[in-house]
């Protein structure tokens, strides 16, 4: 199984997934550079957080017209599995491989902090290895995490399960409270809608080891795993 | 030819940067203001070969799938022929 990893100009987290996939997971690895279309026969795709192209005009915007992106797009059409996390998932939503959009916080800093998420699908090669309702403690790092989707993307979201994760207490109650950065119904991941692109702002490459503080993170890169070796 | 494009939340957006402009300038006690939204400004200098329906064209263009979010933002714009 071979993963590969998007660099834009600005990545920053790029590294921190490789070493994920390579010296945690121990599976091949490689980065795929943004001007190349090639995606060099990976089994699945990972857009790692930062800031690509400086995040210039808005988080994501520029990204989704380099040149990967056009093999990205057609990677997901055909089903390939694809996991964008933090600036991952805001190029996702810019690019329209998911619906919505990620706004400034709602109180307006730049959070860098533990969150507990609750499971809320099972559905998918990135979740299938959890347990619907369980609490995962995962870190978030961003100032644009605050989902936004119209209602009825809401209701159609709801409709499918296509919610992933939400931000929720280490209990597992998703209130106000427990919401960091003021997103939609707490949505800190979603799906599309066949289920084979997630994007969630929390960095399961920041926790996949217990040196890091959780190794929560590491159940979704082994459930995609199990996934891939099931295919 | 010159392109001014606005850009700006949807009104169904809330706007957090705004809100707090306007609590703001109600703390400092400027009078009469109801409400504020933020946005951004584009000026984009237009080559002087494109005719008038074509710098329309190009900025709408332009406007809709680079410089705005439709998920959340929408713009105007005006054209100044100097």
């Amino acid at each position: 199984m071979k993963f590969g990893v998007l660099v834009f100009p600005g990545s920053n987290c790029d590294h921190d997934t490789y070493n994920v996939m390579a010296e945690v997971v121990h599976q091949p690895v490689t980065f795929l550079w943004h001007e190349s279309s090639d995606l060099e026969n990976c089994d699945a795709i990972l857009v790692p957080g930062g800031f690509a192209y400086g995040d210039y005009l808005r988080t994501g915007a520029i990204a989704r017209f380099a040149p990967i992106m056009q093999s990205v797009k057609k990677f997901a059409a055909a089903g390939g599995p694809m996991l964008g996390i933090c600036n991952g998932f805001q190029i996702l939503c810019e690019s329209g491989l998911l619906p919505g959009a990620l706004m400034r916080n709602a109180g307006l800093k730049y959070i860098c902090k533990q969150v507990h998420l609750r499971v809320e699908t099972t559905d998918s090669p990135f979740t299938h290895a959890l347990r619907a309702g369980e609490v995962l403690k995962i870190p978030i790092g961003h100032m644009e995490g605050n989902y936004f989707c119209d209602a009825e993307t809401l209701a159609q979201l709801e409709r499918e399960r296509r919610i992933a994760f939400r931000y929720a207490t280490p209990e597992g109650a998703v209130t106000p409270e427990a919401n960091p950065n003021g997103s939609l119904g707490n949505i800190a991941g979603i799906l599309n809608e066949g289920r084979n692109v997630l994007g969630m702002m929390p960095h399961p490459d920041r926790s996949s080891e217990t040196l890091l503080g959780s190794a929560d993170g590491l159940r979704i890169f082994d459930s995609l795993m199990a996934s891939l070796a099931t295919k | 030819m010159k392109a001014h494009v606005y850009v700006t939340l949807r009104t169904t957006v809330l706007d957090p940067q705004g809100q707090t402009i306007h609590g703001a300038l109600r703390k400092m006690r400027y009078q009469g203001v109801e409400d504020v939204r933020q946005g951004k400004y584009f000026q984009l200098t237009l080559s002087d070969a494109l005719t008038l329906p074509e710098a329309q064209t190009e900025v709408e263009r332009i406007a809709r799938e680079v410089l705005v979010n439709p998920v959340i933002e929408e713009y105007t714009y005006r054209l100044d022929v100097l």
